[in-house]
């Protein structure tokens, strides 16, 4: 299952020779067969294509397929690191196995950039110098979700989520800014596929409306059968079971349901309607949350290489710190411990022509960052 | 807890358990007659569920859907047989394992080629979708509950099949002594493939099932198979009574305890901690059960003396 890729041959001796920085050899580790894949492929395509649009031959980016399982990226990581020798590593979706990579990475004196995963022990306590967060740390989306439910007026909240970190991370962010009451608190296990029972006790607790956290094929199960149980309380979710990549699968049972998410479709600025009109153009789909963080990732990572040597560790990290380029999501900056402070909006899923996507209704948070920054030391 | 709710949860588990019998009872029958452990059953859930998305993507009908479901999971079925399965047969356990286990990855990535990464679209069709109002005043899905009346209609087909017609004789022949019924002039290989073909299709038809009402996507059969073995373990291998048995057990366990559980902590511990305890409890009660069961009844409830 090896899928190597070198994506711009190296440079030929005459073009380094003329080149003033040395060039820069990106290893990622993204999740590309299994059930998690669809989210691998859509960060990769969005990275490559940024890579490819920037028009420098000096980034070669090595893939491999971590199969959503913490031993193999493990592994995979130690080859790049040990015998590709590369200088910056990216591309890990899950947060399990983010943890088993980053720390050792950055201890390695490598950069870590993530275009997903931001678990809250590496935004807080463990957080490093080398490590930077492109998408958010994990609790944030669901933090604007519990705002926006507050705000939608809802009282008595039933609430679930897989019972996995990430998932505690999630129930702790919506009621981090929820204030009313919950109706229920349940966590579903991890991969669960049928959803009967919740919904069931979801139907009997007297809520006012429910929030879920079940990213992939989770959120599609419990979409469809909630939407034919019967039940006809509001949902509110954070983006990830509301993304481009599963919302045909989901099809009119996710029709009006509100959203939270950092990017949208829809989202007016000049590099967002580019990136999206040339993601169609490439790929022959509309992009996801997902791409959009994979492009953002490799244009901060083309802006530090522009200003600084990947060799001179100090000044690319504060050329990063920088984070000197104009992003798809509009104003993007990272905070003191390297994840972002951002817009979160609110988005509802509609239909346009047969496809089903989303648009923006609201801005949820503005300049938001994330709880765990005062905890770290750097 | 009201007594409607505990009814509600109480279809579900029946409903869960009816379409773990219809993944069980291929398996249990494969490994019965043929002695063959099948890892790549799962896989055939899957076809079915593809086959089902892409016939209902092309015509727009629920039935087409389902029969090309039993079709292409009898059809895939029926090739895994005659290339790769029908080499296992004398092999030993592991080698079996190993070779189905190489039969999941390929399927996998074969439907990734043919129909990509992401989860594709199946919906129950419209006379099924809705509530309907049982006694008792419990309102309960209509597509659920016409998953239970299928469920228990091909287990009743099944049944029947097994004790009454010829095709049933051979297999309960070739359960009980395959030598001699190949010695009485029986084509045990036709037979084999027939045996696999039934197997294949029973979980094709659950794919699609099953499929309406959550994600058809790459990797789905797997989970459903660790529970089918579980099924046919506390059933005992190669009976099928034991697999309906061992599904409806299952499932009201694994529903029920999903449900009890934290409600029950919640009497003792804080709120918080009680869903959490409750539900890590619930997520092993299926495998409790099992161990609880093998512990007095070695061979599962129904298994050879």
């Amino acid at each position: 299952m090896k899928l190597k890729q070198l994506a711009l041959a190296a440079c030929t001796a005459l073009v380094a020779a003329g080149a003033q920085a040395e060039g820069l050899k990106v290893g990622m580790i993204t999740t590309l067969s299994g059930g998690g894949a669809g989210l691998g492929i859509d960060v990769r395509d969005g990275f490559m294509l940024a890579i490819a649009q920037s028009g420098r031959t000096d980034i070669e980016v090595v893939i491999e397929d971590d199969q959503q399982k913490p031993d193999i990226a493990v592994q995979l990581a130690d080859r790049m690191i040990q015998s590709e020798k590369v200088d910056v590593l990216t591309g890990i979706i899950w947060s399990n196995l983010a943890m088993a990579v980053v720390p050792s990475a950055v201890a390695q004196g490598k950069f870590y950039l993530s275009p997903n995963a931001g678990p809250s022990a590496l935004a807080g306590e463990r957080c490093h110098p080398l490590y930077f967060n492109v998408a958010w740390q994990n609790d944030t989306l669901h933090e604007a979700a519990g705002a926006y439910a507050a705000s939608a007026g809802y009282k008595n909240a039933f609430i679930l989520a897989p019972n996995y970190p990430a998932g505690t991370d999630a129930l702790t962010g919506f009621k981090r800014l929820f204030t009313g009451n919950l109706a229920g608190e349940i966590y579903t296990k991890l991969g669960q596929t049928d959803y009967a029972g919740e919904i069931a006790q979801i139907r009997a607790s007297g809520a006012d409306s429910v929030y879920f956290f079940l990213p992939g094929g989770m959120g599609i199960s419990f979409l469809k059968q909630y939407a034919d149980s019967g039940v006809n309380l509001p949902v509110v979710g954070p983006a990830f079971s509301f993304d481009q990549g599963i919302l045909q699968a989901v099809g009119d049972a996710a029709l009006g349901v509100r959203n939270t998410a950092q990017w949208s479709k829809d989202l007016d600025n000049p590099v967002n309607a580019a990136f999206v009109e040339s993601f169609q153009a490439q790929y022959g789909r509309l992009p996801s949350l997902y791409a959009s963080q994979g492009f953002d990732t490799a244009l901060l990572l083309i802006s530090a290489l522009e200003s600084a040597d990947v060799g001179d560790q100090d000044a690319f990290r504060k050329a990063l710190e920088a984070a000197d380029f104009a992003s798809t999501r509009g104003d993007f900056a990272f905070g003191a411990n390297h994840h972002p402070i951002q817009d979160i909006y609110v988005r509802e899923v509609i239909k346009e022509g047969d496809i089903y996507t989303n648009k923006i209704v609201s801005l949820g948070l503005e300049d938001h960052g994330d709880v765990y920054a005062q905890n770290c030391k750097m | 807890m009201s007594l409607i709710l505990l009814a509600e949860q109480t279809l579900n588990g029946l409903q869960f358990g009816v379409m773990l019998f219809l993944m069980a009872a291929g398996l249990t029958l494969i490994f019965g007659v043929m002695g063959l452990i099948n890892l790549a059953h799962g896989s055939l859930y899957m076809v079915g569920a593809f086959a089902a998305a892409g016939m209902a993507a092309a015509t727009g009908s629920f039935m087409l859907a389902l029969i090309a479901s039993l079709v292409a999971a009898a059809i895939a079925g029926v090739l895994i047989e005659m290339t790769v399965i029908r080499r296992l047969y004398d092999r030993d356990h592991l080698d079996q394992v190993l070779a189905t286990f190489a039969l999941i990855l390929i399927f996998s990535e074969g439907t990734r080629w043919v129909f990509g990464s992401f989860p594709l679209f199946l919906d129950k069709p419209s006379f099924l979708s809705g509530t309907v109002t049982l006694p008792f005043n419990v309102e309960y899905s209509v597509y659920r509950l016409s998953l239970i009346v299928v469920g228990i209609l091909v287990a009743i087909g099944l049944f029947w099949m097994i004790a009454k017609t010829r095709i049933g004789i051979r297999i309960r022949a070739g359960e009980n002594d395959r030598e001699m019924i190949g010695a009485l002039g029986v084509d045990i290989s036709r037979l084999y493939t027939m045996v696999f073909a039934l197997g294949a299709a029973l979980a094709g038809l659950a794919g699609a099932l099953i499929g309406a009402i959550q994600s058809v996507q790459v990797g789905m059969g797997e989970p459903v198979l660790i529970l089918a073995f579980v099924v046919i373990v506390i059933g005992g291998i190669g009976s099928i009574k034991g697999a309906l048995i061992g599904a409806i057990l299952v499932g009201l366990t694994d529903t029920l305890g999903r449900f009890l559980l934290p409600q029950a902590f919640a009497l003792i511990l804080e709120p918080s901690q009680a869903t959490s305890v409750g539900s890590s409890l619930a997520s092993m009660s299926i495998y409790i059960l099992m161990a609880g069961i093998l512990l007095f009844r070695p061979k599962g409830l129904l298994g050879g003396a």
